[in-house]
């Protein structure tokens, strides 16, 4: 592996020590359990899962210590994504930047331009008019409901179950239609500007929103039909990557992993954005922490996704969808925190300001990244088919990952 | 020499009992032809179905629906770079297909697609068969072992616990319904994959009725084992592509993986003919019991040659709905030359004859692809088991359950 190839020993080491493309390098710092030898003596066997790997979702390159089908640890390596977003933002002004965020989770872009926005308009101290705030919630839940079908296709197939996928690809793209008559991009929006939204909304918006909805009400029951009670699927993920409450807290891990451990935490409702204050919905917490429970979670989330949907369709107030902001958009020094509830988490920008029209620096806050970090403490004990099951349920992204 | 020919064909046994050398060869060329023909077209369906089933249309561009894709996709893999990893044990690696592939094709010499359309009739057929098809672990686990990298022996480690402990299970089955074919007044059973199908005959009950319902659980154990021995879905972990991306041929490419491909098609089809005829009657047409008499049995001896005109009509139907922009022509001219070849088989199937002739074999052939059509159906409905999951499930479940049908059924013989 790596550098152990015959060619590798002969060539000149360029510039970097070829040594870190070693996997057992990666490993060493780990504290890792020992294979059982109780009948056999036996070694263990570290395999490189990626970046190459049709079920890490992207480039993830996870290293695992196995032995036989038993994880005795993992290591994570990213960076094979990396765009350096954050520096990019200092060479950009604030308007520059927004269309960059759309390509950290870029399935869940809607969200990631909300979570912008949001944050330079606190910086900016300006409301966004109550005509954009709900068009920005029906899009952003409308993204939430996307990212968690794109999320639920890609689970099943990686446990085996390569119906769903399609099932969920077909009705996404219901909600990619609704987004490409509205902005006129499927995926990477920019639906958003700073102080509201460019785009009135188009003739039949609405119309389209509920038709929607009517149809993909019965849908999501089809899906939970495949699945839900489905014998192979629930030996599959009951019990499978527990995590406990507490550890969910000490990692920072959000989103529904956080909720499926029986912590109510959802930013819209603790800590309410937009104006998600005047909707009535529930947020769903599981019990156990495994896998199902996470995956439960995120079915109900759907519902209620179609429930914010739903309420604030009917009432759409009249008026402008912009505030007034200026053409330069130029902070006063000062820096600011605000976070939003993405689909997968907590989602915040961090943005200090010298006063000039550019960020001093941006930092992003993703909720992939930073619940990625629990995925050793999930799968340890577990059998590989698990740490498949695992990526999946943490449901990251590795654009924003990596960013 | 023509009486040698023509004399099998007055015989009335198969051409490897007859000692006939000449027949023995055709029937061989004619099984590896159909063989050959049958995996071509089952790969062809498996997609089409499968997209139906996923809300989408499966090969659509390489001919007309798709119908010249699975001819594309062959050719592609015969000029493909056929690869050896540096690293490989190059005997071994080149031995583990042929040695795969070998065994899900002997097989079929005691296959009995009708009372003398077999290679041969050996009196020990069904543990041939078995013997054989598990030979093919042997080929997995040199293909894991050789290629010398990691997910391929990991792959080929759970294809070899997996199919030795679902063979188990699968045996107990299979002396169940052995067991069966011993009720009559002599007392003695057989192991002849032609005798046990002629036992149903004599019996006059397929042995899936026979002792409701020990007969039916037999055969579900079979039914899951057979899933689990060759390897698919939702048994498919030795190629469970979301962990291991391809299992034991991982490293294998062009040619050579196309012979893991063909095996495992054959491979299916072998176990689903030992299911066939064991359990469904093999080549005896439905419905023996209810619907008996001279006009149900031309009925019957019409149903291939309908098949052949039902399918031609589809073909026809959808030459019909063909876009007619110009650059369709040809496709649109190849789909009715296919839609006629098949009318004109249909219509030869009703010839008296050729319609006596063929009758055995278009019904152990439709229950294969009943079969067949199942493998396909567990593939787009079930997720995957884990290996301990599948383990439990082989030796906690299936074997004792297997035990406890041989041991009701052995009661249920002598009441």
């Amino acid at each position: 592996m790596g550098a152990d190839q015959p060619g590798d020993r002969e060539r000149p080491i360029a510039m970097t020590e070829r040594t870190t493309t070693d996997p057992e390098t990666y490993l060493s710092h780990l504290e890792l359990g020992e294979p059982d030898k109780t009948f056999l003596d036996t070694n263990e066997l570290i395999i490189n899962m990626g970046p190459q790997h049709p079920a890490t979702h992207g480039v993830l390159r996870v290293i695992l210590k196995l032995d036989g089908e038993k994880v005795l640890g993992t290591e994570c390596v990213i960076g094979y994504l990396h765009r350096g977003v954050e520096k990019i933002a200092e060479h950009r002004t604030y308007t520059m930047f927004n269309p960059y965020v759309d390509r950290m989770d870029y399935v869940a872009a809607v969200s990631n331009g909300l979570g912008y926005c949001e944050a330079v308009e606190k910086l900016l101290n300006v409301q966004a008019p109550p005509r954009a705030n709900y068009i920005r919630v029906i899009l952003t839940e409308l993204n939430r409901l996307a990212s968690h079908m794109l999320w639920l296709g890609t689970h099943a197939l990686d446990i085996g179950a390569i119906t769903p996928l399609f099932y969920t690809f077909r009705d996404r793209e219901e909600i990619l239609k609704i987004f490409e008559k509205y902005c006129g991009a499927r995926l990477t929006t920019h639906a958003f500007r700073i102080g509201g939204c460019l785009y009135e909304t188009y003739d039949g918006f609405e119309n389209d929103v509920k038709k929607f909805l009517a149809f993909v009400g019965p849908k999501i029951g089809e899906y939970e039909e495949l699945l839900t009670t489905n014998r192979i699927w629930v030996e599959r993920t009951k019990g499978v990557g527990t995590i406990s409450a507490k550890d969910c807290v000490a990692l920072g891990v959000t989103g529904p992993v956080l909720r499926a451990s029986g912590v109510k935490w959802d930013l819209r409702k603790a800590q309410p954005y937009a104006n998600y204050s005047e909707f009535d919905f529930e947020i769903p917490t599981g019990q156990s922490g495994d896998t199902y429970d996470r995956y439960l979670v995120r079915m109900e989330e759907m519902r209620q996704s179609l429930r914010i949907i739903e309420q604030a369709v009917g009432r759409i107030p009249e008026g402008p969808i912009m505030a007034k902001v200026p053409k330069v958009i130029k902070p006063a020094v000062g820096e600011i925190y605000h976070s939003i509830e993405a689909p997968k988490g907590e989602l915040g920008y961090f943005i200090v300001s010298d006063g000039s029209t550019q960020p001093y620096r941006i930092r992003v806050r993703p909720p992939s990244f930073v619940n990625l970090q629990a995925l050793d403490l999930m799968v340890r004990g577990q059998l590989v088919a698990d740490v498949i099951a695992v990526i999946g349920t943490l449901d990251i992204v590795l654009g924003e990952v990596d960013r | 020499m023509l009486n040698y020919i023509t004399s099998y064909l007055r015989s009335d046994t198969t051409p490897g009992q007859a000692g006939n050398v000449f027949w023995a060869f055709a029937y061989i060329m004619l099984i590896f032809l159909g063989l050959s023909i049958a995996v071509i077209a089952m790969n062809w369906l498996e997609r089409k179905i499968l997209a139906h089933m996923q809300v989408r249309l499966g090969p659509m561009r390489v001919g007309p629906h798709g119908l010249l894709q699975p001819i594309a996709d062959a050719l592609k893999l015969l000029i493909k770079e056929d690869i050896t990893p540096a690293a490989a044990d190059k005997w071994v690696f080149w031995l583990a297909p042929l040695m795969v592939v070998i065994t899900a094709f002997t097989v079929f010499i005691v296959v009995p697609f009708g009372p003398t359309h077999a290679v041969t009739d050996m009196n020990i057929g069904i543990l041939f068969m078995l013997g054989v098809s598990s030979l093919s672990v042997l080929g997995i686990v040199m293909a894991g072992w050789a290629s010398n990298s990691h997910y391929p022996l990991m792959g080929a480690l759970r294809s070899s616990a997996q199919m030795v402990s679902y063979e188990i299970a699968m045996g107990l089955a299979v002396v169940s319904a052995v067991l069966m074919t011993s009720l009559n007044p002599t007392g003695t059973g057989t192991l002849s994959m032609i005798g046990i199908v002629q036992a149903q005959q004599a019996q006059q009950v397929w042995f899936v009725f026979k002792f409701f319902p020990l007969g039916l659980i037999a055969f579900f154990i079979f039914a899951v084992a057979m899933v689990a021995e060759t390897n698919r879905a939702p048994f498919d972990l030795p190629e469970a592509e979301s962990e291991l991306t391809a299992g034991f041929h991982t490293e294998y490419s062009g040619f050579r993986w196309s012979l893991f491909f063909l095996a495992e098609y054959s491979a299916m089809i072998a176990v689903s003919s030992i299911a066939v005829a064991l359990w469904l009657g093999g080549w005896l047409r439905p419905f023996p019991n209810w619907l008996t008499g001279d006009t149900w049995d031309l009925v019957f001896s019409l149903v291939p040659g309908l098949t052949f005109l039902f399918f031609a009509g589809m073909c026809f139907y959808s030459t019909a709905h063909m876009p007619k922009h110009p650059s369709f022509k040809v496709q649109t001219a190849g789909l009715a030359g296919f839609g006629m070849v098949l009318a004109g088989i249909g219509v030869l199937l009703f010839v008296p004859p050729v319609r006596a002739w063929v009758q055995d074999i278009y019904w152990f052939s439709a229950k294969v692809a009943f079969s067949m059509y199942m493998y396909i159906w567990y593939r787009g409905t079930f997720p995957r088991y884990r290996f301990d999951q599948l383990m439990r499930v082989g030796w906690k479940v299936l074997l004792p359950a297997g035990i406890g049908v041989l041991v009701l059924t052995a009661v249920a013989g002598i009441l």
